[in-house]
């Protein structure tokens, strides 16, 4: 080190310091460098690839014997099969009701947990639920895929044995797998929510006569909806893009993301058209959440 | 003031965003020429990455009774990096990364991996076992294209019929068992998720509905594709899964959620491996079967050629094809294999030309008929892939 600084004296040296004095003059220029990294980051890998997948949309494949080669000129068929078959529409409405069915699942969970680790819970132990909530994500979300199906087997399962029913594989055994994946991301922003809620608001409307279903409907809630539609959006955007649960789990059906998959390799431009529906469906969602008020819980 | 900061902020990382982006324009787009075959092996590169079937490239991690990779990591220094695949079409995707120097190509992704550029010519002079390989298998139409060879055979075998014994009575010795929609087994029979398992279909109505004149799986046209569409989406109703990771699928013969299925012998041995074993048979059905020739491909741009080579050379040695032909339970290519295992290779048929003629290799479907028929177009394998997708609803 001491050595390059000796071999650098004279212009080198010069105009390093120049081009160091005129940064730290300029704040604009110090703010950009630090800023040009992320952004980088955003512009070219998340939007970037977003706008690369709505350009492949518009191409599309043409198969001469064996050699199948994407044809890049622009047009709207894949968006028009995607409409039209039936089967893509299915596919994108079993999805679509999975994913709203696991985050009903997982609010009506969340809720009494995340009010009894806010609310009832001495400091000592809400710490400990709360790691305790957490710790699953420890875990690998394959080891956790595997070890429910081991479980949900209509067979020989756990499930099975203890409980004597089990939703087995399937769309059911699908949902009831994503619903514990992603429990942890409904039940930390409820519970956030129910700790910022002061005690005192119960209180008083107990004191005013309010049975607990009426303060849970007419003071809880309200102020939650946002904590809610927050855990919401995760475990409906988790669902809506899973694809490898349903491919261990699915039997015969199959959800967006196993449909992307399989064209993937095959039909390029026909994935990318079918994968603008989640983002649209998850930019609809997002906008209505936006409406609650729910964006500033995140 | 503040604001005019902001901006000149902004700008400043706009532009140096420009500057990096614009750096990497100079990755080239479309595709490559076939490369030159390589002239000679040269020293390992240290490493090798193999694309493969399950239980292809087996390092005893596994079942430390399957093991043959570690031997040639030992023998050559190159390490191996084993990826394994489900299905042809996530061969194909896979190998066109260029991540992988090698790949176990059945028929149905081999050629599209020819056309597309990403397989390299093979040097068979390079290869020390090629001499030895069964002649039949060598430079077909599904591992070389106009005289270059492109694929270096590995083994064969058919896809069977596999059913759990203790529950299945009487032993089926028909696809119907799996297409007869009032089977007292309906909800535990499974299908392999691929698009190339309409031409399984297509083999029961050769065999069922001769009026439909079914000469290739492979190749049908209209009407016959439509017969065997509409079979198999009368099949999705009593199925319990289309299976294409085959660990879970062994696994649900073992709780018995599904009790009947097309397999592959592999998957039958390993089930009657386990302690206690599990009651698993499996039968090559009167029908026929669909089934498959794999081959060995180098990429074009292989990052580890001098690896790969030893992989090819390794792989088609005399023992070690021995030891994947008896666990994958297929005949092996090298028929100086059978000198150990004389009896497996006659129970596969591995020299037998007769017998294996008769199986239906898997293939890519193209709009000119497979079987020579120049009055009808057949249906290429896009449209199996969009039939695929209908049939699984």
């Amino acid at each position: 080190m001491g050595r390059r600084l000796d071999g650098d004296q004279g212009l080198t040296r010069t105009a390093r310091q120049r081009a160091a004095r005129f940064v730290s003059s300029h704040r604009g220029i110090r703010l950009g460098g630090l800023l040009a990294g992320p952004l980088l980051w955003i512009v070219g890998a998340y939007i970037g690839a977003l706008i690369a997948l709505l350009v492949t949309s518009l191409y599309h494949n043409e198969t001469t014997g064996l050699l199948t080669q994407m044809v890049t000129e622009p047009g709207l068929d894949n968006y028009r099969t995607v409409v039209d078959s039936p089967v893509y529409r299915d596919v994108a409405l079993r999805t679509v009701g999975a994913a709203l069915a696991v985050t009903a699942i997982d609010l009506a969970i969340a809720l009494p947990v995340a009010f009894y680790m806010a609310k009832v819970a001495s400091t000592r132990s809400r710490r400990r639920l709360v790691i305790a909530v957490t710790m699953p994500l420890w875990a690998g979300y394959l080891v956790k895929g595997y070890a429910w199906r081991a479980m949900l087997n209509p067979e020989s399962g756990l499930i099975k044995e203890v409980v004597g029913a089990t939703p087995g594989y399937g769309l059911w055994g699908t949902i009831t797998t994503l619903s514990y994946l992603w429990l942890p991301y409904m039940v930390i922003p409820i519970y956030a929510g129910l700790d910022r809620l002061p005690n005192s608001l119960l209180e008083a409307s107990t004191d005013l006569g309010g049975t607990a279903g009426r303060t849970f409907r007419s003071v809880v809630l309200p102020l939650l909806l946002p904590s809610i539609v927050a855990g919401s959006i995760f475990t409906f955007s988790l669902s809506l893009g899973d694809f490898y649960v349903n491919r261990i789990f699915g039997g015969t059906t199959q959800f967006i993301g196993n449909n992307i998959y399989s064209n993937f390799g095959v039909n390029l431009p026909l994935a990318a058209a079918y994968a603008t529906v989640p983002v649209l469906i998850m930019a609809a969602y997002l906008l209505l959440a936006r409406a609650t008020g729910a964006l500033k819980e995140l | 003031m503040h604001n005019a900061h902001r901006c000149g902020a902004v700008a400043v990382a706009l532009l140096l965003v420009a500057a990096a982006c614009g750096g990497d324009d100079k990755a080239t787009t479309g595709t490559t020429k076939a490369a030159p075959a390589q002239k000679q092996i040269g020293a390992g590169e240290g490493a090798v990455s193999i694309l493969a079937w399950p239980y292809y490239a087996e390092d005893g991690t596994q079942d430390p009774n399957y093991d043959w990779v570690s031997k040639f990591e030992t023998d050559t220094g190159c390490q191996a990096r084993v990826k394994y695949f489900g299905t042809s079409d996530e061969a194909f995707t896979l190998f066109g990364t260029g991540d992988y120097d090698v790949v176990s190509a059945s028929g149905d992704s081999s050629l599209r991996s020819v056309a597309s550029g990403d397989a390299a010519p093979i040097n068979t002079d390079l290869l020390t076992n090629y001499d030895d390989l069964a002649p039949f298998l060598k430079e077909q139409a599904w591992n070389s294209v106009d005289g270059t060879v492109y694929g270096v055979p590995h083994g064969w075998g058919a896809n069977v019929l596999q059913y759990r014994t203790d529950v299945v009575s009487p032993a089926p010795d028909s696809w119907a068992a799996l297409f007869d929609p009032n089977s007292p087994y309906a909800g535990k029979i499974a299908a392999y998720d691929s698009p190339i398992y309409i031409a399984d279909a297509a083999v029961y109505l050769m065999a069922t509905k001769p009026k439909l004149g079914i000469k290739n799986p492979y190749a049908l046209d209209d009407t016959q594709f439509k017969a065997a569409v509409d079979l198999l989406k009368q099949q999705n109703g009593h199925l319990s899964e289309y299976w294409s990771d085959y660990v879970a699928y062994e696994d649900n013969y073992r709780a018995g959620s599904t009790v009947m299925g097309t397999s592959w012998q592999v998957i039958a041995n390993t089930l009657q491996a386990d302690k206690p074993p599990t009651p698993v048979d499996s039968v090559l059905p009167k029908e026929g079967s669909t089934a498959w020739s794999d081959n060995w491909m180098v990429h074009s741009k292989a990052q580890h050629p001098n690896c790969a080579y030893e992989w090819l050379n390794y792989i088609t040695s005399p023992d070690v094809q021995a030891e994947v032909a008896t666990t994958f339970g297929e005949a092996p290519a090298n028929l100086k294999a059978c000198d150990s295992i004389a009896e497996h290779c006659q129970t596969y048929h591995a020299d037998d030309k007769a017998y294996y003629d008769q199986l239906h290799y898997w293939t890519t479907p193209t709009k000119k008929c497979l079987d020579g028929r120049t009055d009808v177009e057949c249906k290429d394998y896009s449209e199996w892939v969009a039939a695929w997708t209908e049939i699984k609803g």
